[in-house]
């Protein structure tokens, strides 16, 4: 562990990062996870069943959000507890200019939200957004942040 | 179809049990862009007090998903999976998964609730080693959209 847990306080930061996304990133995930549905790397099916555009997996992102918490507490072994809602879809366009490059960004930033001194845990409440790339041709600097998970929390055992 | 409210407390048989290997542990990490020695590199991971690499916080959900196959395969449960949209997800560890283990899972309806013509579906998967140890429980809730949703 990198932390003095007496030290930790409710309402502390514990830092931000961003997480650049793109297709590829998308293929690499259901490989690794085993979830090939198509509406995570085929734009054509994608639109058919009524989403805007590809999406990332719901668990791609949560996996991808808690290596803030992770880095944070030095040992990710100690994560005994995340939870999140997945509210919106992070839409991941296509995007190539010679090789595959990122379309979009996960934003994460995580606080303490509550302290347990008796059994030495301390949940870090973590906000995540993206961009809202609904609308094709959407600019990621100038879209409207959306949380894409809710109540995202993470216990980390000290 | 609709759902069936029938399947609630219902606990399907485990899946064949899971090998957890070093190269499934680093391309998962990699996967959701862990950066921590402890996933990637054997010595690291045991200068930090395991026995070998460790799974990432949310590793569990490859053994998890396939437990979800039997109750999402049942044809009485009545799950269209093209028609799944997953909308909550919780991990809890009694301990760290690392390679080398060999992991037994189930899962269990806890709940079926109607929404419209839907459903949303929340179930639990426990996650044991082969000697029935507990290693980790999952729970997900699953939105089946209804026909016309």
């Amino acid at each position: 562990m990198n932390i003095a847990f007496d030290q930790l306080e409710k309402g502390q930061s514990i830092g931000e990062r961003t997480v650049p996304v793109s297709r590829a990133d998308l293929v690499k995930y259901a490989g690794a996870s085993g979830d090939f549905n198509p509406i995570h790397w085929n734009q054509d099916f994608a639109q058919n069943v009524g989403l805007p555009n590809v999406i990332a997996h719901g668990m791609f992102t949560m996996g991808a959000a808690v290596g803030l918490v992770t880095e944070w507490a030095g040992d990710a072994g100690a994560v005994v507890d995340y939870q999140t809602r997945f509210t919106k879809p992070v839409v991941v366009p296509n995007r190539f200019d010679g090789e595959v490059e990122p379309s979009t960004a996960l934003s994460v930033r995580g606080a303490i939200g509550l302290v347990d001194p008796d059994a030495r845990t301390v949940r870090v409440d973590l906000t995540v957004t993206a961009p809202d790339l609904a609308q094709e041709g959407a600019d990621p600097a100038e879209a409207k942040a959306l949380k894409v998970l809710v109540k995202a929390q993470v216990v980390v055992k000290f | 179809m609709a759902i069936s409210e029938e399947v609630v407390g219902r606990t399907y048989p485990a899946a064949p049990a899971y090998q957890v290997s070093r190269e499934k542990i680093r391309e998962f990490a990699s996967a959701v862009k862990a950066t921590d020695g402890v996933h990637f590199d054997v010595e690291a991971a045991q200068a930090a007090g395991y026995d070998d690499l460790v799974a990432p916080p949310t590793f569990a959900i490859i053994v998890s998903q396939r437990a979800d196959a039997a109750l999402i395969q049942d044809p009485s449960a009545g799950i269209d999976f093209s028609r799944v949209v997953h909308t909550e997800q919780r991990f809890t560890h009694h301990r760290p998964i690392v390679a080398g283990d060999e992991l037994l899972a189930a899962v269990t309806v806890d709940q079926v609730r109607p929404l419209g013509s839907g459903a949303m579906i929340t179930s639990r998967v426990e996650i044991t080693t082969l000697g029935g140890d507990q290693v980790a429980t999952t729970t997900s809730s699953l939105l089946v959209r209804g026909e016309d949703q």
